[in-house]
């Protein structure tokens, strides 16, 4: 417990440093990028790999997230502190609501539901001339940067505290009763409530968690490109990232998202910038593909089983 | 003795078959209840809507003089119906001590936070079943009858005033019958309710105070032990004579 509070907080002391040593640009929109995967991927995993319940809409979590955050820093001019804390919100009661229609039935339903929810949404937003419609919105970034050289590294240094808190907060619920819940739930739901689990609100709870990260992890998405539009902010790739890489780390615990989402995060930028921005989608296809068919319980079940027993 | 669960007129229907039909059963406090019945007769339908995983469609079931027909299953656990499935459902990611902290901490210990407490309080139920040496075991590697103590182990973790033992020993050899047999009654001796369902005869003839066939979801006849083999529409029905 002790290790993990001071790993983070030298992690945010690093973050906070780094542009002492490192000027370019680049290199924060890469970290910010790896770090968004870190945050969808860990987000999905409470709920998808803890309780598994498969979410395929993370792309509509995250764009209400980012057009939440869009929206009140147009007409309000809101800090981005407080448009990330207001697209979280949103998210989260968005992922409250659609469990509320869908957790009560088992299996696909929640599946089905939020692919639904993510064609819904984006066709709202196509049609909400406020922000940009179809064409999209720019955005002005605000001229004055707290604390860094430039606001691309500010917004590197608030996607790290966002993923601290992402990554602290599976981690606090694996461990806890409330992840203990949440296995029964994958395990067997019907045992699960027999032995006295509240299956519908731990899986609400997990949804609204869930959904409240990823909308976090969207609110600063604008400032980043200074521009926004719905078919990026809604895209597939996000739902594909946000299963790919807890599925590819391991579901089981809480470090298996992050571990493949820096992997497969590092790769898809690598292979974006060497090879072509089309094939970093087709690495994650495939690698998802032969994962779940040669290991299923992702790069920590390898470990696992070459380590020979336990963690 | 007063009643611990009252079951009054309880219908339940799938569409348009009839799976249980104005069943009323009163179970004392304490007593070694058994439940038999063809397959097909409703023995299992009648559990799920004690238990509560499934919805009556008429009647009441009274737990300790509450109404419970409208409660979710987890908070009838929570009053104190525990159960075990027919067919094990162990939380197969978990280990066999893991699998009975679920419950000791959603029911028995809930918002407190003595983690060490409950896995000695586990361990100590997993000795009474004779599961202690494989507390550490991933529960999916269990053998047939190991998962049907964990079963009654996981059930009892939820300190339960009744426990429903849904055919804890249908494929067992009878040695293993016995060892089933013998945790049932230690635990009735310590209190506990039982409803026991099973095909086996001898067992539940040898278990139970009273028993009560069923047919065609409804009640066909309820005695002794030894007055229900004698009946004639058990006999037709259910011991196929």
């Amino acid at each position: 417990m002790r290790n993990f509070f001071i790993g983070a907080a030298v992690l945010l002391a690093l973050a906070a440093g780094l542009p002492a040593f490192v000027k370019v640009e680049y290199y924060y929109v890469l970290g910010y990028t790896v770090l968004q995967l870190i945050i969808l991927a860990t987000a999905w995993n409470i709920l998808g790999g803890f309780a598994g319940y498969v979410n395929f809409g993370s792309g509509a979590f995250f764009a209400v997230g980012a057009y939440t955050a869009v929206s009140l820093y147009k007409a309000l001019s809101l800090p981005l502190g407080l448009q990330i804390l207001a697209g979280a919100a949103t998210a989260g009661l968005l992922g409250l609501g659609v469990g509320l229609l869908t957790l009560r039935l088992r299996g696909i339903f929640f599946s089905i539901a939020t692919i639904a929810i993510t064609i819904i949404l984006e066709t709202v937003v196509l049609n909400w001339a406020y922000v940009g419609g179809a064409k999209g919105l720019p955005i002005l970034r605000p001229t004055e940067v707290p604390l860094f050289d430039n606001y691309t590294q500010w917004l590197f240094f608030v996607m790290v505290v966002i993923a601290v808190i992402a990554v602290a907060t599976a981690r606090y619920i694996q461990s806890s009763w409330i992840g203990r819940g949440l296995r029964a739930i994958r395990d067997n739901e019907g045992a699960a409530e027999c032995s006295g689990v509240p299956t519908l609100k731990l899986k609400l709870f997990a949804a609204t968690i869930s959904g409240a990260l990823m909308g976090a992890a969207g609110a600063p998405y604008a400032m980043l490109g200074s521009f926004i539009e719905p078919t990026s902010a809604f895209s597939l790739n996000h739902a594909v990232n946000a299963l790919a890489m807890p599925i590819i780390g391991g579901t089981a615990h809480w470090v298996g998202p992050v571990i493949g989402a820096v992997l497969l995060g590092t790769v898809q930028q690598v292979v974006t910038v060497t090879i072509s921005s089309e094939i970093n989608v087709l690495v994650v296809g495939v690698l998802l593909v032969v994962f779940v068919v040669a290991a299923p319980e992702g790069i920590l079940g390898l470990v696992k089983k070459f380590t020979g027993g336990k963690k | 003795m007063t009643s611990l669960l009252e079951i009054q007129g309880l219908s339940k229907n799938f569409g348009g078959f009839t799976a249980l039909d104005g069943v009323s059963i009163d179970i004392r406090k304490g007593e070694r209840f058994g439940l038999i019945g063809p397959n097909g007769s409703g023995k299992t339908t009648l559990i799920n809507c004690v238990s509560g995983a499934l919805p009556n469609d008429a009647g009441r079931i009274l737990f300790a003089g509450e109404e419970i027909s409208r409660l979710p299953a987890y908070q009838r656990t929570r009053r104190g119906i525990a159960r075990s499935f027919q067919i094990p459902r162990p939380f197969a990611s978990m280990s066999v001590l893991e699998n009975l902290v679920v419950p000791l901490e959603y029911v028995v210990h809930r918002g407190s936070l003595h983690t060490a407490d409950t896995r000695s309080e586990a361990m100590e139920i997993l000795r009474g079943m004779g599961l202690a040496d494989k507390a550490d075991t991933q529960s999916n590697q269990l053998s047939q009858v190991e998962l049907r103590k964990l079963e009654l182990a996981r059930a009892m973790a939820a300190r339960p005033q009744l426990l429903i033992s849904d055919e804890a020993m249908a494929g067992l050899s009878s040695n293993e019958i016995s060892e089933v047999l013998e945790i049932l009654f230690k635990l009735n001796a310590a209190g506990i309710t039982i409803i026991m369902i099973e095909h086996i005869m001898q067992a539940v003839m040898k278990f139970s105070q009273r028993v009560v066939c069923l047919d065609a979801g409804r009640i066909i006849c309820e005695g002794t032990p030894a007055s229900i083999v004698q009946d004639a529409g058990v006999q037709r029905a259910y011991l196929g004579a």
